[in-house]
């Protein structure tokens, strides 16, 4: 009997697992506009998904479409991949806290709610990978972790990992300019703030050169430290700072740093990134980019323009847009990269700064952003152009599995809001 | 463009006035499509501006363009938009204590507050919002007292707010919830609020029957006010978003007969038939809200919900305490366009639902003979996003251009 029910249970636990995630019959989605980002639009466009990745993309009648799939009529609609978000509150987490400023070793990983609405809130919005960070009310608010908003019971399922040796999946949250300044305590000044982001990496560089010097030998390496493995896998290019920025000259205290300790810089907000965009061009820096309805509200960020995207485009910055979910809301991110093109930024441009762009900026762009056969299928089915306030997403689908459909009442509540669909508890943001 | 050069003249002008006499500047609006929000659009339309009004509209086969008239086309044109509540001009763009006069917390009732008296004509945002379109507001105290002031109406141009006036003291901003405890220690509650703002009307009609009786009494400033509420001088706007202040603000809006516009009513669609019955419009939250807070349950879809009933609708930026630091109603009622309500239902929201509301209906919110000239000509249809705004005219001024 005992032995019954355990065989019971791997039965259920392996049908359990083929529907959460390989489906064995291949999905055909065919007659769409295909928005590959990677390639030119295909109008009558075919896209086969199997066993959780792209297997094709292409024009009809270019594709083989593999026997016994199920075939999906997209007449009509837009296919392009899933979303990337890259600065990101969803999930409602936390960071660092008030004793001291620099928590390398704080990862938000360990306080994320995987049944958080908030996640069904993204993927109704087309987001199918994102950056969830710390807050920015620090120098170093903790590492932030790259997932995918879809069904999971564990923050682990949801993991895009970047490097398996290394066991990473996410960056590291650093921030500059006012947010980080106490008024009664340290950093009190913007100086003071460089000087311990530079004392924290100083100390860095000699615990990475007491690991070389140990050769491979246990003995002689120094007794772990969590921040100081974190900050190493940072000066090693391995991990990538995620640098919340807003002044013109902030922007350039943050290049400053990177440039001076050698890591990689992508620099979020960015707001005055238009007027030092040929600065950020020649540092290479990256600029992860929010748009706002107005001006204003924030002191440093009083020149957050959305003519940010064209002017950093103009410099050739590699350039994508986030939400800073709440500040806007997951739901209406299709909707920022429009009001950059609104405001002269190329069309093609914005597309990539929703998918591909975001993409290069958290390592993952050989398995995100763009619809090319090997990478995971991750993409949206709109019902028109990406950039009319008409379109609705009616699909996304992460790793083959449709994870929101429009159609279904339950589901397009979170699109549209409703009575009790997000509970109370949002990330506290007053710092952002 | 900040302050045109035609912003400047218009002041001079008007400083002048009284001494010559000034022919205002002659204008022409061609558009592929003309919504006048009285009767349908017109294809290939012409609205003519003569002295800051509109002097005739009509289609361009019937319209003769008279000589000396500055002739702007577009593809399409509407009426200037109207934001039926926000703040603007009370609290400004740099968020800082000196420009965020829209909440007075020593008092959770101070229905004395004059909007008029802190309105910065010269706010950055207010000329934001004008070179998006929106032409008049109506703005002032905002949510988080019982009462916390008086708001006006105004266009979103002049140098000061005398020269932007519409109505000096148009409605009383209160509010029903629990944004109230956040601000005051108390009320600290729901029902200690309705106590607080029965009374103080209690108060309010004795004054009134005695004002009205023509019997001596000593002045009060309060209580002048809610008196002027009572006899319908002024009307109650009532920030209300769950489902029971609703119903709470209905029920004391019956109890004393005061005229009333329900703002933000984020759960309205669970009361639909009592807001209809009661015959009370409703200022919409920005359909792109946040989620959070007493607006957790706010739908995008809340506005067509309204218009459905039949019970009448207007958009608003609402108030903002960080970034952005004001919405734009005709974004939010894209929004809104978008999730059931349609281009029409919108379009008549922002423009001529919205001055009605505003008992401004005589002045602004459609494009007709007599009326303002407020205009505005886009690029191609107002709710998409990549729409352009390519000229907008204030009482017969030009005062955005995008060239």
């Amino acid at each position: 009997m005992k032995q019954l029910l355990q065989w019971g249970l791997v039965l259920l636990v392996v049908l359990g697992t083929s529907q959460l995630h390989a489906q064995e019959q291949a999905h055909v989605f065919e007659g769409a506009q295909i928005i590959p980002i990677t390639g030119d639009p295909i109008e009558n466009g075919v896209l086969v998904v199997q066993d959780g990745s792209i297997v094709a993309v292409g024009e009809a009648g270019d594709v083989r479409i593999p026997r016994n799939a199920v075939r999906v009529d997209a007449a009509g609609k837009v296919i392009m991949p899933g979303l990337v978000d890259t600065h990101s509150h969803i999930g409602e987490g936390d960071g660092g806290d008030g004793s001291s400023s620099l928590h390398p070793d704080v990862r938000i990983m360990d306080t994320i709610d995987p049944k958080s609405g908030t996640f069904r809130k993204a993927v109704s919005g087309g987001i199918t990978a994102v950056n969830i960070m710390p807050g920015s009310g620090l120098l170093m608010s903790g590492q932030t972790v790259y997932v995918k908003p879809k069904p999971a019971n564990t923050i682990e399922e949801m993991l895009i990992m970047v490097d398996e040796e290394n066991n990473i999946y996410g960056g590291l949250k650093m921030a500059n300019g006012t947010n980080p300044l106490r008024s009664n305590g340290t950093p009190g000044t913007r100086a003071k703030s460089a000087a311990m982001v530079r004392e924290m990496f100083v100390k860095a560089q000699e615990y990475k050169q007491k690991i070389e010097d140990a050769e491979g030998d246990q003995e002689k390496m120094p007794s772990r430290d969590l921040q100081m493995e974190t900050l190493v896998e940072v000066l090693e290019g391995k991990r990538i700072v995620h640098n919340h920025t807003h002044r013109h000259d902030d922007i350039l205290t943050a290049i400053r740093l990177s440039e001076e300790f050698g890591y990689r810089l992508v620099l979020q907000h960015v707001s005055e990134g238009w007027r030092v965009a040929d600065e950020i061009a020649e540092a290479g820096a990256q600029a992860s980019i929010i748009a706002l309805d107005s001006p204003g509200g924030k002191l440093e960020a009083i020149n957050l323009l959305n003519i940010n995207g064209r002017e950093l485009e103009r410099a050739g910055v590699d350039v994508a847009f986030h939400t800073d979910d709440p500040i806007v809301d997951s739901r209406f991110y299709l909707r920022s990269a429009a009001l950059g093109v609104q405001e002269g930024m190329s069309r093609q441009r914005a597309l990539e700064a929703l998918t591909i762009s975001g993409a290069r900026m958290m390592d993952i762009e050989d398995r995100v952003g763009s619809l090319e056969p090997g990478k995971d299928a991750d993409f949206i089915i709109l019902s028109g152009d990406p950039f009319s306030v008409y379109t609705h997403v009616e699909q996304t689908w992460i790793e083959g599995e449709k994870v929101y459909d429009r159609s279904n009442p339950e589901d397009k509540e979170y699109a549209t809001g409703g009575y009790e669909i997000f509970r109370a508890a949002s990330h506290n943001h007053v710092h952002e | 463009m900040k302050y045109s050069a035609a912003s400047v003249i218009t002041a001079f002008i008007v400083a002048f006035s009284g001494m010559i006499s000034v022919s205002e500047a002659q204008i022409a609006v061609k558009g592929e499509t003309v919504y006048t929000m009285n009767g349908s659009a017109i294809s290939d339309g012409v609205v003519l501006i003569d002295d800051g009004k509109i002097e005739e509209v009509g289609s361009a086969s019937d319209i003769s363009i008279p000589s000396g008239y500055d002739v702007h086309e577009a593809k399409v044109v509407t009426p200037g938009m109207i934001d039926a509540h926000s703040v603007v001009g009370l609290a400004g763009y740099y968020n800082q204590e000196h420009d965020q006069d829209q909440l007075e917390t020593s008092n959770a009732v101070q229905p004395e507050l004059r909007a008029i008296d802190s309105y910065n004509a010269r706010e950055f945002l207010v000329t934001y919002l004008n070179n998006k379109g929106i032409t008049t507001i109506h703005t002032g105290h905002g949510p988080g007292a019982v009462i916390s002031g008086q708001t006006l109406i105004v266009k979103t141009t002049g140098d000061t707010v005398d020269e932007s006036l519409i109505e000096p003291s148009k409605m009383l901003a209160m509010t029903l919830g629990s944004g109230i405890r956040r601000n005051f220690s108390s009320p600290g509650t729901r029902s200690k609020a309705v106590a607080v703002l029965r009374q103080e009307l209690i108060k309010a009609k004795e004054y009134a029957e005695k004002r009205a009786a023509g019997e001596e009494q000593s002045r009060n400033l309060k209580t002048e006010v809610l008196a002027d509420l009572l006899d319908g001088e002024i009307t109650a706007l009532v920030t209300a978003h769950t489902a029971h202040d609703i119903v709470t603000a209905l029920r004391v809006q019956e109890e004393f007969g005061f005229g009333m516009v329900l703002d933000g009513a984020a759960e309205a669609y669970l009361v639909i038939d009592e807001i209809k019955e009661a015959g009370v419009p409703v200022i919409i939250h920005p359909p792109m809200i946040r989620p959070s807070g007493e607006a957790k349950n706010a739908s995008m879809e809340t506005a067509a919900v309204l218009v459905d009933a039949g019970i009448p609708v207007a958009f608003q930026s609402g108030y903002e305490g960080y970034v952005p630091k004001s919405r734009i109603a005709r974004y939010e009622a894209a929004i809104a366009a978008a999730n059931g309500l349609g281009f029409d239902g919108a379009m008549y929201a922002l423009t001529m639902g919205a001055a009605e509301i505003l008992g401004i209906a005589d002045r602004v919110g459609s494009l007709e003979e007599g009326k303002d000239a407020d205009v505005v000509l886009f690029d191609g249809d107002p709710f998409e996003y990549l729409t352009s705004v390519q000229a907008v005219i204030v009482n017969g001024e030009v005062t955005f251009t995008n060239e």
